[in-house]
Order: C-alpha cells, then structure tokens, then sequence
C-alpha cells in the first residue's frame, strides 16, 4: 500500500484509535499511515459507488479531510475508528452520488472483481471480502437488494420503494431484518478482528 | 410509532433516509434507549459492506495530494487544546455533546438540499459574508462547521448539528482577543445547518467561541465554551 520508511515506521504499531488521537492533535504523519490503512478501501468504495475515477478521488480527498479536521469528534464516541472512518467516506460519496445526479443502475458488475482478487491486494482485504460476500449471500435475495441499492447505489429508502415497487414500510422492514441478520452473521464468523491482525 | 422509528435504525445507519425522517430519527434517538444501543452495531455492518469492495489501489498522486492539503491545513491553522475539549459535566455537556455525536457528524457534510433549507433560514448578511471572495474559512473545534471571515472582518458562523439550546438558554456566540470575551451575537441552535452573523467584526488572531447562557444573552461569559475557532 506504498507505506513509506522513516519516521512512519513507529506509526504501524499504534492503533487505529490512537492514530486518531494523534491526529486530533495535528499530527499529519498519523493521518498520513491512517490513509496508508484505508485509502485503499475507501478509494474502492467510493468508486463503487460513483464509478468515476475522478469524482471518487475528490470523495476520498474530501474524507480524509474531514477525518483532519473532526478526529477530535471521534474521541469519546463508542464507534469503531474503522467504522468512523467508512462511514466518512461512505457519507461524502453519497453525497457527491446524490448531488451529480448520476445514476446508479446496476450497482454490482461496475468495477469488475478479477477472480481471486488482484496480485497486489493484501490478503487481509480479500479475506475481509469474502467474509462479507458469504454473509450476503446468506440473505433472502430482497434484504440482500436492499443493503446493496443502498449502500452501494446511494438510494434512499423511499427511491428504493419506488424503483422496487414496494411499500415504504416493506422496504424499511427488509433493510432492518438484512442489516441485523448480516451483522449477526458477521460477527459469527468473527469478523470483528481489526484489518491489520486478520 | 416507537416500533416504526425503530426500524429506521438501519436506514440511519445505511445513510438512506430521506431528510425529514432522519432529523425525526435524531430526535428520537436522543431519547431512545433502544435505537442508541443497537445503532453502533448496525453502523458496523453497513461499514463492512465496504469490504465486499474489489479495491484496486488508489493513484499514488491521492495520497500526495491528500497529505499536501492536511499539511496546508496544518500551518495555517492553530489548533486549540486542551481548554477547548468537551466539558464532561453539566448542561452544556448534555445539551451540545448528545447532539455531536457519531451519527449525526457523519450527515455534517450535507447534501446540496440542505445547503439550500440553510440558505433560506440564514440571513443575506451571514450568506454575503460567506460568500464574498477572500472570506476565509476556519473549521470549528467540538462543533462541525466552519468560522468565516471576510477581508472586512466581518464574520459568520456556519454550524451542523447543533441542538436547541435548553429552556430558558440561548447559545451565545463571543469574540476573545487579549481581554475578556466580547459577546457577538445569540442564537437558539436547533436541527440542520446555520449560519449565524456575528454581531462583532473578528480580528486577525481572534478567537471566536460558542457558550450556552441565559436567554436574552449575557454581556459576561458565564459558561464553559462548547466549541469554536481560532483565527491564524
């Protein structure tokens, strides 16, 4: 993941909660090894979800940034730093999905997903992939549609009742049985391990 | 009803509520017991989604170009600790804290709907403000939003997230440079984003802070400062 020598080097030791503890109080080389930890994913994620190359670059700047900026927000939640982060990135590709008006058509087959995954992915991020694609696939196909447009597609709740042609309140029940059902599933197969121990 | 805003834990969490219903689910789950406590974990499923990501690597100028702006923010910027860290205790605590939290920061960047909601609750001075060339944003320490100040000094408070100040409270909005805190202006907080027109011009090397006092105002700062900037 291009993680540069150096002063950086202390940096692979520490926690992702103390990483932002650090960035919380300006340290760039602490933001600098989180990006070395995440960008990878976020990059893919944002990518997923705007399928252009240029806009999920500016979506992961922009959540980095954000991260500069509120890691003091973080302190004290009882969130994840993983999920925090995500989420971040999560938020500002939405956002920008939402807001250039692009449509999400097929969320699936956009970025192709080469078997076995890529030579140069680090096998803790296949592994997690592959955790979380079991867990999908051990949802009724309508809650698994559900998480997806959503996540992925960046459709809200009520769009997806539209494009589906379900009630609003069907659609609020499948996400909330999918999202609870994966999570259990998740956690049996102990996917809570931080990304760099698995 | 309890039952309905309770399933939108997963929508909230997904980040797939329309706006309205997400401000109605904040509320609720400020009070909420149940949704608060199954909220992280439903937020930790929807994150692992992002897993079932083929991610091919990043272009290598991002990181650059990533870390060139964090540095930019860095030398510019004074940050401010540990005085201005969350007040554990009290009604400011209560009132501010509980509304900066996990979920709702995620939202703090909103979406273009919301920017126009703000531009039609926010006065034209505060938006002149803003949106004059050479205004210069300064991010808000312990609140999501930005301080922006004009090359005229006049400036304006743009701020996500915020509760309505408690009964009887107001948020009062000062300016500290060297002596006691100037007040400059009050607000009563409440859902979405403000923009706030401070009543007083801001100083290079101002401080600009936000405490919660009686309504009305105070010309004295007589409580803890929540949040707020430091102009470089």
């Amino acid at each position: 993941m291009g993680r540069e020598q150096g002063t950086r080097g202390e940096m692979t030791h520490l926690s992702d909660e103390a990483l932002l503890a650090l960035v919380s109080r300006s340290d760039d080389e602490a933001l600098a090894e989180l990006y070395d930890r995440y960008g990878r994913i976020a990059y893919g994620l944002a990518l997923r979800i705007l399928r252009d190359r240029a806009l999920a670059e500016d979506a992961v700047q922009e959540a980095f940034l954000g991260i500069w900026r509120s890691a003091e927000s973080f302190l004290g939640e009882r969130a994840k730093p993983s999920t925090w982060i995500l989420t971040i990135v999560h938020r500002r590709a939405v956002d920008l999905v939402r807001r250039e008006e692009r449509r999400r058509g097929e969320p699936l087959d956009v970025v192709a997903d080469p078997a076995g995954g890529a030579a140069d992915e680090e096998a803790s991020l296949r592994q997690r992939r592959r955790a979380v694609q079991a867990a999908l696939r051990q949802l009724p196909d309508d809650q698994r549609e559900a998480l997806e447009l959503a996540y992925y597609g960046g459709f809200t709740q009520s769009e997806l009742a539209e494009r589906l042609g379900q009630p609003l309140g069907t659609i609020k029940s499948r996400m909330f049985a999918g999202l609870r059902r994966l999570r259990d599933l998740l956690a049996d197969a102990g996917f809570d391990a931080p990304v760099t121990e698995l | 009803m309890t039952n309905d805003l309770h399933e939108l834990t997963a929508g909230y969490a997904l980040d797939a509520l329309e706006e309205d219903e997400r401000r109605a689910f904040e509320e609720h789950l400020a009070s909420c017991a149940v949704c608060e406590g199954e909220l992280p974990s439903l937020h930790d499923a929807a994150a692992a989604l992002a897993h079932d990501v083929y991610a091919p690597a990043p272009p290598a100028e991002l990181r650059d170009r990533v870390l060139r702006q964090v540095h930019r923010e860095r030398t510019n910027v004074v940050r401010l600790r540990p005085r201005w860290q969350w007040p554990v205790a009290g009604v400011a605590a209560v009132a501010a804290g509980a509304a900066i939290g996990f979920g709702i920061w995620a939202f703090s960047e909103s979406s273009s709907l919301d920017r126009e909601r703000a531009a039609r609750r926010a006065d034209a001075k505060a938006l002149a403000i803003v949106a004059a060339p050479g205004s210069i944003r300064f991010p808000l320490y312990g609140a999501t939003g930005a301080l922006v100040v004009a090359r005229s000094g006049q400036a304006a408070l743009v701020v996500s997230g915020l509760r309505p100040a408690p009964e009887g409270k107001t948020y009062e909005v000062w300016v500290v440079r060297g002596g006691p805190p100037q007040p400059a202006g009050i607000f009563p907080g409440g859902s979405g984003r403000l923009v706030v027109a401070l009543k007083r011009v801001v100083p290079h090397g101002a401080r600009v802070a936000v405490s919660i006092e009686k309504a009305g105002g105070s010309e004295k700062l007589t409580g803890s400062m929540l949040f707020g900037a430091q102009t470089a």
